[in-house]
């Protein structure tokens, strides 16, 4: 009866996009949809239930040791003037057209006004030039400050518009897929393909931060635990206010927000520990719930995984719920 | 401000003794239908809500001045009792940095560029007698009184973790609706409101002045370029504050009556608050912006001795503004994850608005070719803001990326361009054009050395203040952090130091102010000479208490 009825709610949300879509795209739809309303109870049950304080299991092998950060890597460094250095592709192409493209094009706007500006103060100054001209009017020279920009404008909008559709490929089949719900104020992280059920990051107190040689208000006690080298898949969520999930050093951020599930998918080309901190206003402690990612050689990231007592091949949840889980993104923002 | 009252040997013979007949004191100031009086109120209106502003800025960038809580949980105590704990004192930094915002937009920028100078000198530069509504005027303003009442008593009743609304000024939804319960976030609802309405009211009384009381001869295509921009953003506020307002409406009533409007686990959503705020928010930013374009016009052409180049272009160009300010509202919510093909489309309307704002920089400058400049207060001001507005606008076409934004939204990088069109754009042009009116106004000259060194001091302490605010955003610190990671302290550090000498430059500006009211010299009609072209230089200083009893003729 239930299946019945959640059959019927799938064709129903399918059938806006049917006016458009072919037979074959309807049935990929429902499939989605149906998928949707399976994996939705049990998303809202771990968004009411009360955060759990570490992974429960008991570890059959032990974890991998706490990295140290680099410092100066995945982090700010005092007085920089710059960018972080990046550790994902799309990352390295955006930090591309912001450095050697975007800085250089606003620079010599910025000095050329400037130059302009300083000429006229001192050749159109009253004791320069004690009769001031009365022209008011050049056609061409005001088509030409009209079509300069512009060209200006579509040598940054033609890269700038494919990086956007680099950030936005979705993620291959074999992608981590982790899903990521901000709290106020603290971070939850689950791997629902590994079987690791949520667990909570908070910001790690400033006596700790300094004993781990970590930065304090970015170090955080229990961190995203990601594989290097690896397509990562975030499913990113909110269970009160807005947050965001931002990580300079890898050029994310996303908003997560109650009731949607944002996608964001990336790749950490590099081991190391990258660190971040929520960027969307969310309450009185909004700038002490930090982000922290470890990511760790595949290799190790397995044993990671088996030492929260979850299942590398990510086959925890069965076939059916791993579709679920990849799926809901999409069919859920459609709807 | 008595001084506003002209001296009735000043008026020139020509004019109507009845001309300068004023009522007593409360009917004057507290009933007035008189543009100019009204535009005074405003002006004095803009100053004191800018001074608390301004303040509020200042104890925000003193905490900011090194890593660690400073002072904000002595100042929690002083809000909330002498048991505050540290999360007040947190949720008091979001009640700063929301009353900052709000009172800054709202309560100085707006009152003090189309309240003040809109209502001083639109219906003289058209050569009206008056507002078309002059009741409707009155009420505009004294809306603004409860208004920013009602801002400041917010703080004073619970908004959830402390008291005060602390929301930003965004009042994004969940957090200020579920996120912030106590009546301290509907107050400040209620005061969006009542300011809106009076943002409206006063829109509908620019367009149908300026529709309707032209003087003979005064054709759309003469009028100044400062009744241009007003006449443009009068249309901007009708079309974006009802938007708002029903934004805000929804807000209430999610808070309040039961409704999910913006309540994604129950059917809403909470980015539709987001659209609908940024639908009024970004023509917002050009409501601040264009009628300082239009006193940049005016003051780059009288001290350049020469008409403005391209008029028709410039004119334009603001309509053009306002025109694509309707539709790049989500450039400010490129990381909510929205589609790629909305990121992709607003990331390409988002740069078209560099073209007509590039019209404007060029056109000021060939205004200037070939002139004949002095370098007077006023002119000084404007090209402050020539430059400033550049290089302000240039990190808007940055931030227009929406790929390169996902890393520096809601960074410090954001401040920084905000503040350089906002801080160094409109505050620039309200000192420009306040210099510029000032002997109009007061009937008195300002004093030239203490206003060259406001500029330069302001000049160079903004500049201090804000630019480090590139570099802490670009290496990733957000915003609206009352603490900050080790790594930022050295760019706060200097930024704070920024602050310290624009406030001095602030002081030297008020000294110049009283100064100038108590003891300046009387300021001829036209003190600018041959440049000053528009119709309020043909008035005296300051002028008759009604102008224009006889409409002038404009060829």
């Amino acid at each position: 009866m239930k299946i019945a009825k959640t059959l019927v709610m799938a064709g129903l949300l399918a059938f806006v996009p049917v006016i458009t879509a072919s037979p074959a795209a309807l049935a990929q739809d429902s499939a989605v949809a149906n998928a949707a309303a399976a994996d939705s109870a049990p998303a809202e049950a771990t968004n009411a239930t009360a955060p759990v304080a570490a992974a429960p299991a008991t570890p059959a092998v032990a974890a991998p040791p706490r990295m140290k950060p680099t410092e100066g890597i995945g982090m700010p460094r005092p007085g920089e003037i710059s960018l972080q250095e990046q550790f994902s592709p799309t990352g390295q192409q955006a930090r591309w057209i912001h450095d050697a493209l975007l800085v250089p094009v606003i620079t010599i706007i910025s000095l050329f006004v400037l130059a302009l500006m300083l000429f006229i103060v001192v050749r159109y100054r009253r004791a320069a030039n004690p009769t001031p001209s009365k022209t008011a009017h050049n056609t061409i020279l005001e088509i030409f400050w009209t079509v300069a920009p512009i060209l200006i404008l579509v040598v940054i909008a033609v890269p700038s518009i494919s990086l956007i559709a680099e950030q936005y490929k979705p993620a291959p089949k074999d992608a981590l897929t982790v899903k990521v719900t901000g709290y106020q104020w603290y971070w939850g992280y689950e791997y629902p393909d590994q079987g690791i059920s949520e667990f909570v990051s908070n910001l790690l107190p400033p006596e700790k931060a300094v004993e781990n040689g970590e930065p304090y208000l970015l170090a955080a006690d229990n961190r995203l635990v990601l594989p290097a080298g690896r397509p990562v898949k975030l499913i990113i969520t909110a269970a009160d206010v807005i947050h965001s999930f931002a990580v300079p050093s890898l050029w994310v951020k996303m908003d997560a927000v109650p009731g949607r599930l944002n996608e964001k998918s990336f790749t950490i080309e590099k081991p190391g520990v990258y660190y971040g901190q929520c960027s969307e206003l969310c309450g009185a402690r909004h700038g002490f719930m930090p982000i922290a990612i470890e990511a760790l050689p595949p290799a190790e990231f397995d044993q990671w995984v088996r030492s929260q007592g979850g299942d590398p091949a990510g086959n925890a949840n069965g076939e059916a719920s791993k579709t679920a889980a990849a799926d809901t993104a999409p069919a859920a923002s459609r709807i | 401000m008595t001084t506003i009252a002209a001296d009735p040997h000043d008026i020139h013979a020509h004019d109507h003794h009845d001309a300068d007949h004023k009522p007593g004191f409360f009917a004057r100031w507290f009933m007035s239908t008189n543009h100019k009086d009204i535009g005074t109120l405003y002006l004095i209106f803009a100053i004191t809500a800018g001074i608390i502003g301004g303040a509020i800025s200042g104890l925000m960038r003193h905490e900011l001045a090194q890593p660690g809580i400073q002072y904000l949980h002595t100042w929690a105590m002083w809000m909330d009792g002498p048991d505050a704990t540290l999360d007040q004192a947190y949720h008091l930094w979001n009640v700063l940095i929301t009353a900052h915002g709000l009172i800054m937009i709202f309560f100085m920028v707006m009152p003090a560029i189309i309240g003040g100078f809109g209502n001083w000198f639109v219906p003289i530069m058209i050569g009206a007698p008056d507002m078309a509504f002059p009741r409707m005027n009155n009420i505009s303003f004294w809306l603004l009184v409860p208004s920013f009442l009602l801002l400041l008593g917010s703080t004073l009743v619970p908004g959830g973790t402390g008291n005060g609304a602390g929301t930003g000024w965004t009042v994004y939804a969940p957090l200020s609706t579920s996120g912030s319960p106590g009546p301290a976030v509907d107050l400040a609802i209620l005061s969006l409101h009542i300011s809106g309405a009076s943002s409206i009211l006063g829109a509908i009384n620019f367009i149908t002045t300026i529709f309707n009381m032209r003087a003979p001869g005064m054709t759309l295509h003469k009028m100044p370029l400062f009744v241009w921009s007003v006449l443009v953003t009068a249309f901007l506020l009708l079309l974006a504050l009802p938007v708002l307002a029903a934004g805000i409406t929804m807000l209430l009533t999610d808070r309040n009556f039961g409704t999910v409007f913006y309540d994604g686990l129950r059917g809403g959503d909470p980015e539709l608050y987001q659209h609908l705020f940024w639908f009024f928010g970004h023509p917002e930013v050009y409501i601040m912006i264009l009628p300082g374009f239009g006193i940049v016009s005016q003051i780059v052409s009288t001290f350049s001795r020469k008409p403005v180049f391209g008029y028709l272009g410039m004119a334009y160009a603001m309509v053009a503004i306002g025109v694509v300010g309707f539709v790049v509202w989500a450039h400010h919510m490129f990381t909510t994850g929205m589609s790629v093909n909305v990121k992709m489309y607003f990331t390409a309307a988002t740069m078209v608005i560099a073209v007509p704002t590039g019209i404007k920089i060029f056109s000021w400058i060939a205004t200037m070719w070939g002139g004949s400049l002095t370098f007077k207060t006023p002119m000084v001001w404007a090209l402050g803001f020539i430059f400033m507005f550049t290089v302000g606008g240039v990190t808007g076409v940055v931030l227009a990326n929406g790929g390169v934004d996902d890393v520096l939204h809601d960074t410090y990088y954001v401040v920084a361009h905000f503040h350089y069109v906002l801080s160094l754009g409109a505050v620039f042009a309200l000192f420009a054009g306040f210099y510029y009116w000032f002997p109009k106004i007061s009937g008195r000259m300002y004093n030239e050395v203490l206003g060259q060194l406001h500029f330069w001091v302001f000049f160079i302490g903004v500049n201090i203040l804000f630019f480090p605010m590139h570099f802490l955003g670009l290496s990733g610190m957000p915003r609206r952090y009352p603490d900050y990671p080790e790594a930022f302290a050295y760019w706060n550090k200097i930024a704070t130091h920024g602050y310290d000498i624009m406030a001095v430059g602030v002081l030297i500006f008020f000294i110049n102010v009283f100064y100038s009211l108590l003891a300046g010299p009387k300021a001829a009609g036209n003190p600018w000479g041959e440049g000053a072209t528009t119709l309020e230089w043909t008035l005296s200083s300051p002028p008759p208490y009604h102008q224009f009893e006889t409409l002038p003729h404009i060829d």
